[in-house]
């Protein structure tokens, strides 16, 4: 019997600890009171559920259990610091949580959108979001940053103690609010998609469990609030994660879009990213997001990379460039330029672009310079090209890579 | 709830107005200040001298020093304060964006110590 509640205990934690977490930061207005009842309450339920049984609704019996807990102790604290006068105000709280799912929902929505608050850092937005939403530890963030634990653990401290001292509320934001809030939060769950799917430094070239986490955070996101750039990022992540498999070959190497081997892709994600992208360019509301996921949906849909239609990515790059003027798009624009019109008119914009010097830093910009070269058979300039990239590249396969292409390059093949 | 808003512009952005420019300028922030008040949420604020007024002190082992300045490698200014009584961070952000020298230079938003 004991194991029995213990198993349902700990699937009760799995699936409902984070929505528990979310109510219990509103009733007690802080983080880590909130989190501290909560896991009280857990531990308090194995005993209680294994001699009266599995309450009705074990999410609203933790939640008032653990406001009672957290109320109690406050009181007790309270007996021994008279200084306290807000706390008997606690002590008679407006009726507990009804737990009712839109209540839950705006819960979670609030407990999001406060991780994400463009006040915090980017830095402890991401970090603060992985550890209250989704409820990774410490530990497993600063593993996936390669980055020392203490440092993601006083990330996430100071970040607590600014929503506490400078009174961050725990709100959704108002309507005129949204779009920009909606932003930072988009941003967050990109990097930790992307954090997962490239890793910006060391040898392994996909961390499957960050991408997973962002597409659920992403697929949550959607379910608690219908905005059609939620559905163009999860779409964009959905159609990027359908060619994880691909993107690397058994010993690591990286392979490049027109070399995967297409039917390994999987079609199931890619037809939920495809409509999801057509749903959200209907809505007429869309932003840059839908627009990459757009683009990424079109190289979907060939069935090889020659039968790739170009002329309709150059055109969504256009589009995309009028929300976003930024030079990585430009280039990417430039690049799809290359595919339609040839790699001497792809090289034409390219250097374009370079000549402002905002690119000068960016390997990609080096590498697609050196891959035209050398589609053009202008091998010293192509080799040159390939090692200016290889000079700004950390990652390992992606310097192997490059390396490769030098040596192609070197040997005229 | 109160926050300290504090207005960092560039003194040669300023300087650089034309005299109906400047004028303007300051019309904006009379506005402001004038429907601060009337929303109960001004608590306090002052516009700042040129930092070439300014002068520095500290006290180093005991001896007493004074210089002209801060000196300008920073490219912004503290020009002036609002003392503002505000619900929480975003109203308080709120605030800040509609100070006029939001859109040219910065406001850094402070909330004020508590105590105890």
């Amino acid at each position: 019997m004991a194991d029995v509640i213990r198993d349902q205990v700990e699937a009760i934690y799995r699936n409902d600890s984070r929505r528990v977490l979310a109510t219990l930061i509103r009733l007690l207005d802080d983080f880590d009171r909130a989190e501290e009842a909560m896991h009280e309450a857990f531990a308090a339920a194995l005993g209680a559920w294994a001699r009266d049984g599995l309450p009705g609704n074990p999410r609203a019996w933790l939640v008032s259990t653990a406001r009672f807990k957290s109320i109690d102790a406050e009181r007790r604290r309270a007996r021994f610091d008279a200084a306290l006068p807000e706390v008997t105000a606690q002590l008679h709280p407006e009726s507990a949580t009804s737990g009712d799912d839109d209540e839950v929902a705006d819960d979670q929505l609030r407990l999001i959108f406060t991780c994400c608050h463009p006040a915090l850092s980017l830095d402890a937005q991401v970090a603060l979001t992985l550890r209250e939403v989704c409820g990774l530890t410490t530990e497993e963030i600063a593993h996936a940053f390669l980055t020392p634990a203490p440092t993601i653990a006083q990330r996430i401290v100071r970040a607590k103690q600014k929503i506490r001292t400078a009174r961050i509320p725990y709100q959704v934001p108002t309507r005129d609010e949204l779009p920009t809030r909606l932003d930072a939060v988009l941003q967050v769950i990109y990097l930790v998609f992307n954090e997962g799917y490239l890793a910006s430094s060391g040898s392994a070239l996909t961390r499957h469990d960050f991408s997973a986490e962002a597409i659920r955070l992403g697929r949550l996101l959607l379910e608690l609030l219908h905005e059609p750039e939620i559905e163009g990022l999860l779409a964009l992540m959905l159609l990027h994660e359908a060619r994880r498999v691909t993107r690397s070959s058994d010993d690591g190497e990286l392979i490049l879009l027109d070399m995967q081997d297409r039917s390994r892709w999987d079609q199931r994600l890619i037809a939920e990213g495809s409509e999801l992208v057509q749903h959200a360019l209907r809505s007429r509301r869309f932003g840059p997001y839908t627009l990459q996921a757009a683009i990424a949906a079109v190289h979907a849909d060939a069935q090889t990379a020659s039968e790739t239609d170009w002329t309709q990515i150059v055109g969504l790059y256009d589009v995309l460039l009028r929300v976003d003027e930024s030079p990585v798009i430009a280039l990417n624009r430039a690049v799809a330029m290359a595919m339609r019109d040839g790699p001497a008119a792809g090289l034409l914009a390219i250097d374009a672009l370079m000549l402002d010097g905002t690119l000068r830093d960016y390997q990609l910009a080096h590498a697609a310079r050196a891959d035209l070269l050398r589609r053009m058979d202008r091998r010293a300039e192509a080799r040159a090209a390939y090692h200016a990239a290889l000079a700004l590249t950390r990652q390992d396969s992606m310097r192997r890579f490059l390396q490769r292409r030098i040596d192609e390059v070197d040997g005229g093949t | 709830m109160k926050y300290l808003c504090l207005i960092y512009d560039q003194e040669s952005t300023l300087n650089a107005m034309s005299e109906s420019e400047g004028s303007a300028f300051m019309g904006e922030y009379d506005t402001f200040t004038q429907n601060l008040i009337a929303s109960g949420k001004m608590l306090g604020g002052q516009e700042l001298s040129p930092v070439s007024t300014a002068t520095t002190v500290r006290i180093r082992n005991g001896v007493l020093s004074t210089t002209d300045g801060p000196f300008a490698e920073t490219k912004e200014q503290l020009g002036g304060f609002y003392l503002v009584d505000a619900v929480d961070l975003n109203e308080a952000i709120q605030i800040a964006s509609r100070i006029p020298s939001a859109r040219i230079g910065s406001i850094e938003v402070r909330p004020i110590m508590v105590r105890g």
